[in-house]
């Protein structure tokens, strides 16, 4: 404790409120602090009497759940969502999220009870209008992607991820090969690795060469009989496109290997470049970051997979097909080619979040859609126009929708990538994304999205112009004591870590006093 | 389009200032052969007056649970939800952020991810619990692969009345990952001997308590038998109300618990998205999957949370990470929270025995008609009854008329043992009305 106050000396101790609340910045104590036993939030009908059915196996004992009435949960989430940075109060720049805005209408559509309060195993004669709302988001995924077949039950886009490599797995052991490697270049989101790592795979990196780009010659010095992949993020983290992906796709096919191709970027393709046509085999959409899907703070987001047609016949469980007129799942592994997938979750997808997409895409039209990725690329052109001066850019050139800055404008003054990005969180930003990709020193990679207009790009670039002028003026002292005005100053995740407090424990009962 | 800020004053002025002609000039290192030529060929866009007409004429096209009588379970329950939960997961600063990333700006979301953590550790009565999963299925999978690098073993055994998604879902991963299955026949008869099945080589034996069939079972000796072993016992939950009335997993010796967690909070949403749930013992604790919230202090001293023990994921251990998980379930994982810490001690264990209650009438009920029969004998909220013929096309009938009776065993089984059995539940909403009309149509249908 006391060497971590340190670091705080050189800041002048604010005045304290009496409650260490500040203002409409409140305090809030642990739901477990505020229990009243016997209290409840939820008045629910008594039971009548009755003999119970459980053979002896009634719980024992207390569990410890807080009693808490309606009113005192309402204003406990209240307060705690007041201390959350979110899209609706701010720019949210992390690059390779696509933090863009969540439409309301989306929201209200997700609820209809003729979505919302479909059970997933009721007959499908009765569920025809979600069954045609899943066909008619593969069909835009297909159009927007130009490949043929969409599998729709991933989870998240790491569960694409896997989904994906499964199905490539799954290809080649029909074709009696066992592939020991996957192709990752350096640049790629962790998630890359560690789903080859899942499916078996030993993870092979492939530098970077100068201008950011996959090293096309290292690529192929790599390729060989064993490699199973290459996975692929294109525009890639730099925010730069793979423009030699046609050389890189053919390499790859002539190898024998397939082309995945992380689609966590597709928001600068949208309209303008359809994966299908470069080659690739395999990709994720992550309709959480392309599609408006709200992130939720961690979740849930949906990651369907486009396959070629060499892998189409591996996707996953359950396939929607059209027979006799009518919509309908298949579900069950019986019947089916003894080498397919199967399933990779319990039912069929993200449906709450396939409904929140397709309003978005018809929202916006194929059109619209070409828009979204012109003016994601404009506003991140126009950041890396208004600050390349003071800032340093890693990669020469235009940039796609994220803009990649290293800290070599950091210099000498002792303000690291880490003290900047706190220091931006007291001008009231969310800072972008930190130390990814990797491939470069001290990344910041900012990502400003379609959404953000010409007037807060503009604010935010004068506060990035001006925290970058106190750097290169040395004031490192300012920086290393941010953020000073968010509800919590830096916390210490060197002990979170060391002895990890990951639930809540009443307090020890007090000794005998007398 | 509505949801584009600028203007084309706007993206002149920007234009001039990057230097570049056009936006389409801004898209030159796309090399000519990789551009789209034509146009999408999808339609123009809409707005909201027309995007609320198309969709709600494909909501009215389903026949929703909330406007009929029903009985569907089969690892998917309709709870209610109160209307205080459904308003907080709606504000904007919980809906609209992203993963808690930067905590000092993040505090609203890591506090309640710490307060989830301690609630699934209570009602499941383990040790620690992480920030959520996918879903069920996919945290049984990822508890087994946990198991695997426990035990430095590579086999696990799948109870017969493991829900059958669940246990497709621990195959597709298994047969990827490189691990061996056993999965046991479904079976409702007399209890599978799982334990003899145990050996050296098993790093796992995976069940579930209520059973797929509803049935009700006590895994302690099998615990024991596993731990004799040096195997770990994984005990899946997907109907996690039972909680609030039945032994919990923890007294039962299990290792690791993979639950759903949908019926707290969340709406069925047609399968999802769902709520993984996912606790174990403190000493397995680095070894575990996803997202962790832990305590800390900030450099005032005052408490506050953040992201911990991120050594074990993708985002900095690649390759190397437990899991290949990112995005969770953040904000079912709140609805969650919200929705128990509502409820709280005396209202869990209320929904709970409200849940069982409900289900025995219905059970008693059902049984009294001839040519029905109960097969299980102890459940919670969810049971198997077997009728004199196939029951798809029954229940398939039955919706037309507006009732959503059950989930026939065979959606999810194949074998003609299977086909005359009905997956009957019943919750909190389930009115003494709607009983009667279940009675009343399936003794119309059996007579």
């Amino acid at each position: 404790m006391s060497d971590w106050s340190k670091a705080v000396s050189g800041f002048e101790a604010q005045a304290q409120a009496q409650t260490g609340s500040r203002g409409l910045e409140v305090e809030e104590p642990l739901l477990f602090e505020e229990d009243g036993p016997g209290r409840s939030g939820v008045d629910l009908p008594p039971v009548p009497p009755f003999k119970d059915r459980l053979d002896g196996l009634r719980r024992q004992g207390r569990i410890g759940l807080p009693g808490l009435s309606e009113p005192q949960v309402v204003r406990h989430y209240t307060r705690l969502s007041q201390k959350n940075y979110s899209i609706d109060t701010g720019i949210y720049p992390l690059g390779s999220c696509t933090m863009k805005h969540n439409p309301r209408i989306n929201e209200k559509l997700a609820r209809l009870p003729g979505f919302a309060e479909l059970h997933p195993l009721q007959p499908m004669a009765s569920v025809q209008g979600a069954l045609a709302l899943m066909e008619s988001l593969a069909h835009w995924l297909k159009a927007i992607t130009g490949m043929t077949a969409i599998a729709l039950p991933p989870a998240a886009g790491a569960h694409g991820e896997i989904c994906g490599m499964m199905c490539i797995k799954a290809a080649l052991e029909a074709r009696g090969e066992r592939r020991a490697r996957v192709l990752v270049p350096e640049s790629a989101h962790g998630t890359n690795p560690a789903t080859a790592a899942t499916c078996g795979y030993a993870v092979d990196p492939i530098p970077a060469d100068g201008r950011g780009r996959v090293d096309l010659a290292a690529l192929k010095a790599k390729l060989g009989a064993d490699v199973a992949a290459i996975m692929l993020t294109n525009p890639n983290t730099c925010g730069l496109f793979e423009d030699q992906s046609a050389e890189i796709a053919a390499a790859v096919h002539a190898a024998g290997a397939f082309f995945y191709l992380d689609g966590a970027n597709l928001n600068a393709l949208l309209g303008r470049v359809r994966p299908g046509d470069l080659g690739v085999d395999c990709m994720h959409l992550n309709l959480h970051k392309t599609f408006s899907t709200p992130h939720g703070g961690g979740g849930p987001g949906s990651g369907p997979v486009a396959l070629a047609p060499s892998l189409a016949r591996f996707a996953p469980l359950p396939w929607l097909v059209e027979r006799n007129g009518a919509l309908e799942l298949l579900e069950r592994k019986e019947g089916m080619a003894a080498d397919a997938l199967g399933r990779i979750k319990a039912f069929h997808g993200q449906m709450g979040m396939f409904v929140r997409a397709v309003a978005f895409l018809m929202s916006h039209g194929g059109d619209g859609l070409r828009q979204v990725s012109g003016d994601a690329v404009l506003n991140a052109n126009y950041l890396l126009a208004s600050l390349k001066d003071v800032m340093t850019p890693s990669f020469g050139g235009l940039s796609m929708h994220e803009v990649l800055f290293d800290d070599r404008f950091l210099g000498e003054s002792g303000v690291t990538t880490l003290d900047f990005a706190k220091a931006l969180i007291d001008e009231g930003y969310h800072p972008m994304t930190m130390y990814f990709p990797l491939i470069v020193h001290g990344a910041l990679l900012v990502e400003p999205t379609e959404n953000e207009s010409k007037e807060s790009l503009d604010r935010f670039i004068a506060a990035m112009r001006e925290l970058a002028s106190r750097a290169a003026a040395h004031d490192a002292a300012f920086f290393h004591t941010a953020p000073h005005y968010a509800p919590r100053r830096r916390l210490d995740e060197v002990a979170a870590a060391r002895k990890p407090i990951l639930r809540w424990r009443p307090a020890a009962p007090p000794e005998a006093a007398d | 389009m509505r949801y584009l800020p600028l203007t084309e004053a706007d993206r002149r002025a920007m234009l001039a200032v990057i230097g570049a002609p056009s936006v389409d000039a801004l898209f030159g290192d796309v090399p000519e052969a990789a551009r789209l030529k034509a146009s999408l060929d999808l339609p123009a866009g809409i707005g909201e007056i027309e995007i609320e007409r198309v969709l709600r004429q494909l909501a009215d096209k389903n026949l929703s649970t909330a406007a009929v009588p029903s009985f569907l379970g089969a690892g998917a329950y309709r709870h209610h939800v109160p209307a205080a939960v459904d308003y907080l997961v709606q504000r904007g600063e919980f809906l609209t952020s992203y993963t808690p990333y930067q905590p000092e700006i993040a505090q609203g979301t890591l506090q309640s991810l710490f307060e989830f953590q301690t609630q699934v550790a209570l009602i499941t009565d383990m040790d620690v619990a992480n920030a959520s999963l996918y879903d069920g299925a996919t945290a049984a999978a990822e508890a087994v692969m946990m198991a695997n690098r426990v035990t430095r073993r590579r086999k696990a055994i799948l109870a017969g009345d493991l829900h059958p998604h669940y246990r497709e879902t621990i195959e597709t991963y298994g047969r990827f990952n490189g691990f061996e299955t056993v999965a046991r026949p479904p079976r409702l008869d007399a209890e599978d001997d799982l334990a003899a099945l145990v050996d050296g080589a098993t790093s796992c034996v995976v069940v579930q308590n209520p059973g797929f069939f509803g049935d009700l079972r006590d895994g302690s000796a099998l615990a024991e038998a596993c731990h004799r072993a040096g195997a770990l016992l994984v005990v899946v939950v997907t109907e996690i109300v039972s909680l609030g009335l039945v032994k919990p997993p923890g007294a039962m010796g299990a290792d690791i618990v993979a639950a759903e967690g949908q019926s707290l909070g969340n709406a069925l949403d047609f399968g999802g998205p769902y709520l993984g749930l996912f606790a174990t013992r403190e000493k397995f604790l680095r070894q575990m999957p996803g997202r962790l919230a832990g305590q800390t202090v900030d450099a005032e001293g005052k408490r506050g949370f953040v992201l911990t023990l991120s050594a074990r994921e993708q985002h900095i251990r690649r390759e190397k990470a437990t899991s290949n998980i990112c995005t969770n379930s953040g904000l079912c994982a709140l609805a969650f929270s919200i929705h128990l810490a509502l409820l709280g001690e005396t209202g869990f264990a209320h929904l709970a025995e409200l849940n069982h209650a409900r289900a025995v009438v219905v059970a008693e009920r059902l049984s009294s008609i001839p040519g029905a029969e109960l097969v299980t004998d102890a459940f919670f909220n969810e049971f198997t009854l077997r009728l004199p013929k196939p029951a798809a096309p029954l229940i398939e009938r039955l919706a037309v008329g507006r009732l959503l009776a059950g989930v026939p065993v065979s959606r999810l089984l194949a074998g003609a043992e299977f086909a005359d059995l009905l997956l009957v539940a019943a919750t909190e909403l389930t009115t003494d009305a709607d009983i009667d009309v279940l009675d009343a149509a399936l003794r119309e249908a059996l007579r």
